[in-house]
């Protein structure tokens, strides 16, 4: 049966037909959908998991256990789980374990662009790189039998271009896979140094036999059209490059891009006159051909930075690039900004009133560091806020902390947050933390956490309790605010930061996106009331702008949370339509 | 047979991702290739989205480039300006008339340009501008805007009506299909 399908539910389907029994994961764009996908198989468990490295040693355990196991993460992610990867690396699994990765090139929703094949390498796993839908189900299978067969964790790179794109897929039945027997076995899989330097050479082995595998492997084909130019390629760049050159080029294209083949791609640059390696990102398998000692070009054609395309490909290859019409006006940009009646608004308002110094973190409220409101000046990685909180009030002592705050979300709170939170609350800075509570992991698109009460199926579940937690973390001042109540928020971010010791201001409220989140009624201004002081324009509210120099609201877009209204000095925003 | 691309352009939350599955299922269901590539995460927040549709007889690029789209549909009017570079010579641009404000004209640091419309025109764009907030309210929601360019679309391809009424209710949850059904026929039908 043929059908259309997202690369992130393809590898979804490609789960369910191998058997795969168990999935971790913690969300993260573009690789979030491959989990929301699979938990619509009854025959998979799946679960949102506070974080990656949290998230790749349950997959490990239910492995261990003897059931084919999976977790996804983004890049970044990976970087979470790098810990527990290296280490699997020696251990081996039990049954097969796959990890599903997704780079970011373009940084369409990400921080940074890293590669993360140098974690395939790094880690001395094999990794695949699927090219289309079609592939990405067809290697997520095979990935399951190449981890049993080497014992290996397995990689699955996706990216963007490919998480996202759908295309057509074949479906096939099920394979149902055995529980393996679980055997203790303190040599294989308790990693204390004597027994790690036992595995390290099988390591070495098992990559040796697996570039063997590479050389014969029908996840790397040639592709013989023209021998003028040969292309080697991987995953999106391939489709871009068949794209260009059809049947004018040769091209190897590779499945699996570690570890790479040698005498594959030595027989194939023997056949082409002009060899080049066309890979977004870094040039790692252009290195590899070095290595080998062949000629061939890459990145000096083609860069480093962002997505290739089409007519990419063609401008540095001298070939004919169309273009198209453009207007000689200036198209104003059309950044993404919080939603009309966001809770998280109130707050940055508040800090950015304050004029404070804001140290903060990933997710929605990253917005909070955009025109007009420009009240976030630090964004690094998840969890990032409090433990760099921590260090600039070590560094300045009084003169920071009362001028000072970290803002961080729930689910990045309990991501990897509170570790920082722990450490301020035991070396005892003068912190003040204030997490956004909007009770969903927002950005991603709407997933539970440990905060939210509810599991990946929308079931009841476990809850933390943030405020007790805060409480066990050392922290002994925990608020609780509405971030709608501008008045509350101010002054009980003021008494925080005057407060003699750390605290915690849990701003809380659901994310106004929610679907059981009631909406008020659109708010009216009074125009003759409006003296066109824009203090409403400093929320950087999507649905007020200004008409003949006097606000406005698009009712269209207006969530009626009313914080307009509290902040107007001449009560020219009003609720009821009636006193308009 | 030649690859047909088709962008489909707004702003996040318009809907987008429903248009461009609707056009995804009643390609297959022709027996084409069809590749569609979408926007997911932190730049639909009110942020300008594309998603491009391929399809033909072999499709290996997920993505359109500049100067190769044969349509551009787009949900409001400025959105319709930005992307106007991926139009080919002579292709058509499918337009509602909608204007949302993005935040730099919403503070004043930029102007949101005047007569889009004819300017558009005037670069030998082939131009369809609907109203289409007004038919989608007369099929009963604003929301439905997305479905009622999805008819107008439906005039340029030679394709029975039945598949794409096949491809709505494969796309839509049964409560709101009769309004996106009417949605869709208003836009098809709209007179320019």
């Amino acid at each position: 049966m043929k059908r259309l399908m997202l690369g992130n539910e393809a590898v979804a389907r490609g789960l369910y037909e191998a058997g795969c029994r168990v999935v971790s994961s913690y969300p993260g764009t573009p690789s979030t959908e491959i989990t929301e996908y699979a938990a619509k198989y009854a025959d998979i468990y799946c679960e949102w998991a506070p974080n990656e490295k949290v998230a790749m040693e349950v997959s490990f355990g239910a492995s261990l256990a003897g059931k084919r196991s999976f977790c996804a993460m983004k890049h970044v992610g990976l970087n979470v789980a790098a810990d527990p990867l290296f280490t699997l690396s020696y251990t081996g699994i039990n049954a097969g374990m796959v990890i599903g990765v997704a780079d970011d090139p373009g940084m369409h929703s990400s921080q940074n662009e890293q590669d993360s094949r140098h974690y395939a390498i790094g880690a001395k796993v094999p990794m695949l790189e699927p090219s289309d839908s079609k592939e990405a189900l067809e290697f997520t299978k095979i990935a399951f039998d190449l981890s049993e067969e080497y014992d290996t964790p397995v990689l699955l790179r996706m990216c963007t271009r490919i998480s996202h794109s759908q295309s057509i897929v074949t479906l096939s039945e099920k394979t149902n896979s055995e529980t393996k027997p679980f055997y203790k076995n303190i040599r294989k899989y308790v990693m204390v140094p004597g027994n790690a330097r036992l595995r390290r050479p099988i390591v070495e082995e098992r990559t040796a036999r697996l570039i063997e595998y590479a050389e014969t492997s029908p996840l790397n084909r040639m592709e013989m059209g023209n021998a003028f130019l040969g292309i080697i390629a991987a995953g999106t760049a391939y489709q871009y490059a068949k794209e260009v050159f059809g049947k004018e080029a040769s091209y190897l294209k590779l499945g699996m891009v570690n570890p790479l083949p040698e005498k594959l791609i030595r027989e194939f640059a023997e056949k082409v006159d002009r060899l080049i390696v066309i890979e977004e990102l870094d040039p790692i398998i252009e290195t590899h051909c070095r290595l080998l000692g062949l000629s061939v070009e890459g990145k000096t054609l083609f860069p480093m930075i962002g997505e290739f395309s089409q007519n990419l490909i063609s401008e540095k290859l001298g070939r004919e690039t169309k273009a198209g019409k453009t207007l000689e006006d200036e198209i104003p940009v059309r950044p993404p900004v919080m939603c009309a009646g966001c809770p998280h608004r109130g707050i940055f308002y508040i800090l950015s009133k304050l004029k404070l110094n804001v140290l903060g973190d990933i997710g929605c409220y990253a917005l909070g560091a955009a025109v007009p409101l420009n009240a976030m000046h630090t964004c690094i990685c998840m969890g990032s806020s409090i433990s760099s909180l921590h260090g600039f009030n070590i560094a300045l002592g009084r003169e920071s902390e009362k001028n000072t705050v970290a803002v961080i979300g729930d689910s990045t709170f309990l991501h990897t947050g509170v570790n920082s939170l722990i450490n301020i609350g035991y070396n005892g800075s003068n912190s003040t933390v204030i997490i956004l509570d909007n009770s969903i992991t927002g950005m991603t698109g709407h997933q539970q956490n440990p905060a939210t009460g509810y599991n990946i199926k929308g079931d009841p579940a476990g809850k933390v309790d943030l405020e007790a937690l805060c409480r066990a973390c050392g922290i002994n001042r925990v608020r609780v605010v509405d971030p709608y109540d501008l008045e509350e928020c101010e002054a009980v971010v003021r008494e925080e930061l005057d407060a003699d010791e750390p605290s915690v201001i849990i701003a809380r409220r659901p994310c106004v996106l929610l679907k059981h989140v009631t909406h008020g009624p659109p708010v009216f201004v009074k125009k003759e009331a409006c003296r066109s002081c824009k203090i409403c324009m400093r929320l950087g509210c999507p649905a007020i702008h200004l008409e003949n120099g006097k606000a406005a609201i698009d009712e269209t877009l207006c969530a009626g949370c009313e914080v307009c209204i509290s902040l107007c000095p001449f009560d020219a925003i009003q609720a009821d339509k009636e006193g308009v | 047979m030649k690859t047909t691309n088709i962008m489909i352009v707004g702003v996040g939350g318009q809907g987008s991702l429903l248009a461009s599955n609707l056009l995804g299922t009643l390609l297959v269901e022709q027996g084409l290739d069809v590749k569609v590539s979408e926007v997911h995460g932190m730049s639909q927040r009110g942020g300008s989205v594309v998603t491009y549709v391929r399809f033909g007889e072999k499709v290996y690029s997920p993505v359109i480039d500049k100067g190769e789209a044969d349509y551009i549909v787009s949900f409001e009017m400025l959105e319709a300006a930005r992307w106007l570079p991926y139009l080919k010579s002579r292709g058509r641009v499918i337009l509602s008339t909608q204007r949302i404000d993005p935040m730099p004209v919403i503070t004043g640091a930029a102007a949101y340009p005047d007569a889009l419309i004819e300017k558009i025109k005037a670069t030998g764009a082939l131009v369809d501008a609907v109203d289409a907030l007004k038919l989608a309210q007369r099929a009963g929601s604003v929301r439905a805007a997305n479905i009622v360019l999805m008819g107008r679309l439906s005039t340029y391809f030679n394709m029975p009506l039945e598949a794409w009424e096949n491809a709505l209710k494969e796309c839509i949850p049964p409560r709101y299909l009769d309004l996106n059904k009417e949605a869709f026929k208003l836009g098809r039908n709209a007179n320019n």
